[in-house]
């Protein structure tokens, strides 16, 4: 995670002013599966990162001591930004996998255009909530495999689809995560299969 | 996560910013993009006037978050505050006329367009 890199000082590059259209894209996986890597290598500033908080009120464990009790979720997550010409620009969120996170997926998320699961072979694990949640919320999606290192058993993307118990409907796609022309192509992949989706929408409207 | 600005030794401090209030307006999204109608001035609640600096060009909510190491509730429950003083105008996304006209095939195909120019 680069979460480090909010504490730089600050050399903001400004957008357009002619911006008038913000897009998001989230990218979620495990923890160190490769999420910051992918937002930065196709980021045209740096990573930024930050968090929301939210107080609720706690259920039902303690009511015998008569205390309201309150937990507070903190979540972070980090971005980047695309500008895909003077008048859109597209925001790109990297996302923990984990539990809590879900909870705010709406109050930040929502509208999203699409999503990129972010896999680590190791862990794949990590990917079945995700895969889960993302199904509930009806958000559009496409497997990357993070092929970051030298990674001995190397599963194929048939193996993999298998392991995930993912559709033939979802797109499945090997890439480097450091690398910014295979981190292109991962949103090229998604944005693609969105395109997809919504042409046969349309069709049949 | 080692970053936590907020969660260090102070939540109080986010009450004052936001003078106690914790709901926020959620018609701003993360990615709406917020101008300045206006210049800072003297007296002005500090965030507020760093807000208006920020975004002298377009900046989005979680920009504005990031840069001000405060979390999204806060940063909106400010803007909501400037956007009903006049003080910033604020971009939803997909509201602009260029954009909402769009057929959603249509929208997509510039976002490929402008991914593929990268």
């Amino acid at each position: 995670m680069g979460s480090a890199t909010s504490e730089l000082p600050s050399q903001r590059t400004p957008l357009a002013d002619a911006a008038e259209t913000g897009l998001k894209i989230v990218v979620v996986g495990g923890f160190g599966v490769g999420k910051t890597t992918l937002v930065r290598s196709v980021s045209e500033i740096r990573p930024l990162n930050t968090e929301e908080v939210m107080t609720q009120a706690g259920q039902g464990v303690d009511e015998t001591a008569g205390v309201e009790r309150k937990t507070t979720t903190t979540v972070a997550f980090d971005f980047g930004r695309i500008s895909l010409n003077q008048r859109m620009v597209l925001y790109l969120f990297g996302a923990p996998g984990q539990e809590r996170f879900w909870f705010l997926w709406d109050r930040l998320f929502s509208g999203t255009l699409g999503a990129v699961v972010l896999v680590d072979t190791r862990r794949m694990q990590d990917s079945w909530y995700a895969i889960d949640r993302l199904e509930h919320h009806k958000t559009p999606f496409v497997v990357a495999v993070n092929r970051f290192d030298e990674d001995e058993r190397r599963f194929s993307l048939d193996e993999i689809r298998q392991a995930l118990s993912l559709g033939d409907h979802v797109p499945m796609v090997d890439c480097d995560a450091r690398v910014r022309s295979s981190g292109k192509e991962v949103l090229i992949t998604l944005v693609d299969h969105l395109y997809s989706l919504a042409l046969s929408r349309e069709g049949t409207s | 996560m080692t970053r936590k600005p907020v969660d260090i030794g102070d939540p109080d401090r986010l009450y004052t910013v936001t003078g106690g209030r914790s709901e926020a307006d959620d018609s701003f999204d993360l990615v709406t993009l917020i101008v300045s109608e206006c210049e800072p001035t003297p007296g002005m609640q500090s965030e507020h006037a760093r807000i208006l600096e920020l975004c002298r060009h377009p900046a989005a909510l979680v920009e504005i978050s990031a840069e001000l190491k405060l979390p999204i509730t806060v940063v909106r429950i400010l803007l909501g505050d400037l956007h009903a003083m006049g003080r910033v105008s604020a971009r939803h996304p997909r509201a602009a006329r260029s954009v909402a006209a769009l057929p959603e095939t249509a929208l997509l195909q510039e976002v490929l367009h402008g991914l593929r120019n990268l």
